[in-house]
């Protein structure tokens, strides 16, 4: 799909968009602040009807990042919402959950290992990190050497 | 509180001896019914995606292998295509041949070894011995190719390790030629038997509309009519060459998933031949000197579904985020719709239909909090079978017989 074409069909959260990239033919990235993650999610997956994929969570050096995955299967495409929390302090966004019932676990694994809270969560329990796990300790952010 | 101390758990897990993946289930259970369902998985974490970062970029591939001891291909395929998708490489022809090749083999292991172990479940053991017999002479073709029976670490950034030399093909061929009949024999017996439809069929369903809200992928969303196949969708590796079909089935049931993936190995068979027939002259892979910043999703349909990586670039010799989805770390929550409502008799089979390395069904322990009951695996594998073989008296039908062997 061209890039205007992508631009066509997210036109209804255009505006919530920082803008819309495409790495190669078939990959986008939608770049977004993390309080209109949402508001675009639901519009990929309740009226594109695209499939949720999985979520990955980074710590950037500057903020954290959740990117939610989906795929188009009819076209083979992969989009990305790449949602920003800037607050590192206290990182919140809103949970997905409760619009994508796939999404629990891997919110409830970026909450353990990225200390990354969701709002509206229906279960934001341990998954991944031991009963016995110390509190406030994120494996995956980068101050936790390998 | 009266309600509550009323209610069974039904623990499910959570540790296999012999699988990697752990999980732990908790069934709530009415009498012999399932009414909830909770789950906690990772006892065995292993942290590969933080390891990742620690490794180079060549360096991975060897580790993702090891995600999985059977999409021991699928995996570093997904991997290698995101690193590939930063880099803007192409790997040569006969490496996409090589790759399909390899990942099919994988697909027929797997799912022989599936069908083997759901012949377990229900107490037909004729066809687990018979299905692993057949799926022995597949892993030792991947050993004569890569090196390696499991754990192939065959493709790289750029390509593959190994090459199928020419002089090998016409052994495969010999070899997928026999393994077609005795694929059909297991087909026909288990679409023939009575005992078998009335046993599977209508059990855990997972109907369309949940398998969708549960973004399952597989034999678990094509055994619900949901005909997604990133072979198909997104063709990678050699596939968009070859002609074959996507099988899917509607019912949603066990007996559909297993339709499903006896169809699926016999076009796994159809795909190596015409890949082997069509193989490309030439080398199997190009040099790969730096990956430059940016970032990258790849994605592999494997035995269980779809295998996704996303690695992220700074330009530097290691990826700064490595994110791994397995297929059954989002078929696995489906649970929730199959298995409440379901008898306790039909819990392993339905866990299994999904195809979760098995790990969760190997100890099952029910805790009858009324009547401080216990009952252990065995006893539920003997609910299983006694189900099927009250239903084989019911019907009046005899042994199942695999012929012509």
């Amino acid at each position: 799909m061209q890039p205007s074409e992508w631009d066509k069909q997210l036109s209804p959260v255009r505006d919530r968009l920082a803008g819309i990239e495409c790495t190669r033919e078939n990959r986008v990235f939608l770049p977004c602040e993390a309080e209109h993650v949402c508001e675009i999610c639901r519009f990929l997956f309740e009226e594109l009807r695209w499939r949720f994929v999985i979520s990955t969570g980074i710590d950037a050096e500057d903020c954290f990042e959740v990117l939610h995955h989906f795929a188009d299967d009819a076209s083979g495409a992969i989009i990305t919402v790449k949602a920003f929390i800037r607050d590192r302090q206290v990182p919140q966004i809103d949970s997905i959950t409760p619009l994508i019932p796939a999404a629990e676990w891997i919110e409830r694994e970026m909450h353990d290992l990225l200390g990354i809270r969701f709002r509206n969560h229906p279960n934001l329990q341990r998954l991944i990190l031991a009963d016995d796990w110390p509190e406030g300790v994120y494996p995956l952010r980068k101050e936790v050497q390998t | 509180m009266k309600e509550a101390a009323r209610k069974s758990v039904l623990a499910v897990g959570p540790f296999h001896p012999l699988q990697e993946e752990m999980e732990f289930f908790q069934l709530t259970v009415d009498g012999e019914k399932v009414t909830d369902i909770n789950a906690r998985i990772s006892y065995n974490h292993r942290g590969i995606e933080k390891l990742s970062e620690a490794l180079q970029f060549d360096q991975v591939p060897y580790l993702v292998s090891r995600v999985c001891g059977i999409c021991s291909a699928s995996h570093p395929l997904a991997y290698v295509q995101a690193v590939e998708e930063i880099a803007g490489v192409q790997p040569p022809e006969r490496a996409l041949y090589v790759r399909t090749i390899i990942n099919e083999l994988e697909r027929i292991h797997s799912h022989l070894l599936w069908v083997g172990l759901g012949g377990h479940f229900i107490g037909y053991d004729t066809v687990f011995m018979w299905a692993w017999k057949y799926r022995e002479p597949v892993l030792d073709l991947l050993e004569e190719i890569t090196g390696n029976r499991n754990n192939y670490g065959n493709v790289k950034v750029g390509g593959c390790r190994e090459d199928i030399p020419d002089e090998l093909i016409p052994k495969i061929n010999l070899e997928l030629d026999e393994l077609e009949k005795k694929t059909e024999m297991l087909t026909k017996a288990v679409l023939d038997d009575p005992v078998l439809h009335v046993r599977l069929k209508g059990v855990g369903v997972l109907t369309k509309e949940d398998g969708i809200r549960y973004a399952v992928t597989g034999p678990t969303a094509r055994g619900s009519g949901i005909a997604i196949d990133v072979r198909h969708d997104d063709p990678y590796a050699a596939y968009a060459d070859l002609d074959w079909k996507v099988i899917t089935q509607p019912e949603g049931d066990v007996f559909a998933k297993a339709v499903v993936r006896l169809l699926e190995t016999l076009e796994s068979i159809k795909i190596i031949r015409q890949a082997l027939a069509k193989l490309p002259k030439g080398p199997v892979a190009v040099a790969v000197k730096e990956i430059p910043p940016g970032e990258g999703c790849g994605h592999a349909e494997a035995p269980r579904g779809e295998t996704f990586h996303y690695v992220r670039s700074d330009g530097g010799n290691r990826p700064v985020r490595h994110k791994i989805r397995a297929p059954s770390y989002v078929n696995v929550p489906s649970f929730k719709a199959s298995c409440i409502g379901a008898d306790i008799a039909d819990v392993t089979l339905t866990l299994a239909a999904v195809d979760p390395c098995y790990s969760c069904t190997e100890r099952i322990t029910v805790v009858d909090g009324r009547n401080a009951l216990v009952h252990d695996y065995e006893e539920l594998l003997r609910l299983s079978r006694e189900k099927t073989a009250r239903i084989r008296k019911d019907l009046g039908a005899p042994e199942m017989k695999l012929e012509g062997l």
